[in-house]
């Protein structure tokens, strides 16, 4: 069953210099919420900005993680 | 009907209809609290849309994030383009940009017409959960 610290890591090692939290919703490792503020994101649709986040966990969103909702910024500001 | 047709028949209904919706269970009767939400925004517009129930047959899921190449459920596509989700939705829903996408009016308590529209909803043209099963 995937953490929300397991979740983070993954989140921080592909993308490097993020700011990233992860908020586990119910407590039973399905449902997660990660914010996550990356330079990266800068000049991407918000669609690409959350495919970035989503590609991280490959099958695994929809699979073992049911839910994983999302929320980008760069360190500019919510765009 | 063959995984190649439910393929086909997604694909014609998001070229189809100007704004189509794929959720769980229906904009009525919604089965999980994301495609709640997102068809709360919708509706809180005021536009027409169309609506897929992706639950009937597990395949309707299998291709449509094989499409879109977005892993999650619910789905909103405006003029045959992946908008986002759930929380790309809402937020576009409160910024606004929903509405301004859409042409639709913004309601002024934006905030809370999200979490407790009932509005009666609009479908498009073609009645899709229907179709789908036949």
């Amino acid at each position: 069953m995937p953490t929300s610290a397991e979740l983070k890591q993954k989140i921080e090692a592909a993308l490097p210099g993020a700011l990233v939290s992860v908020e586990d919703l119910t407590g039973g490792g399905d449902h997660f919420r990660a914010e996550v503020v990356s330079d990266r994101f800068e000049g991407l649709s918000r669609i690409q900005q959350h495919k970035l986040v989503y590609d991280v966990f490959g099958a695994d969103v929809g699979g073992p993680i049911h839910a994983l909702s999302i929320k980008t910024s760069t360190s500019g500001g919510t765009q | 009907m063959t995984s190649t047709e439910i393929r086909e028949f997604i694909e014609g209904a998001i070229a189809e209809n100007p704004v189509m919706l794929f959720m769980k269970g229906s904009p009525e009767q919604p089965a999980c609290g994301f495609s709640a939400r997102t068809a709360a925004c919708l509706n809180a517009l005021g536009v027409r849309y169309a609506a897929l129930d992706v639950l009937p047959d597990p395949r309707i899921r299998e291709e449509l994030t094989g499409l879109s190449n977005w892993p999650t459920v619910p789905q909103l596509f405006v003029k045959g383009e992946l908008v986002g989700g759930c929380d790309i939705v809402t937020e576009m829903y409160e910024s606004g940009e929903l509405a301004e996408l859409l042409g639709a009016e913004q309601p002024e308590d934006a905030e809370d017409a999200a979490t407790q529209s009932e509005a009666p909803v609009g479908n498009g043209r073609v009645p899709l959960e229907n179709r789908l099963d036949q």
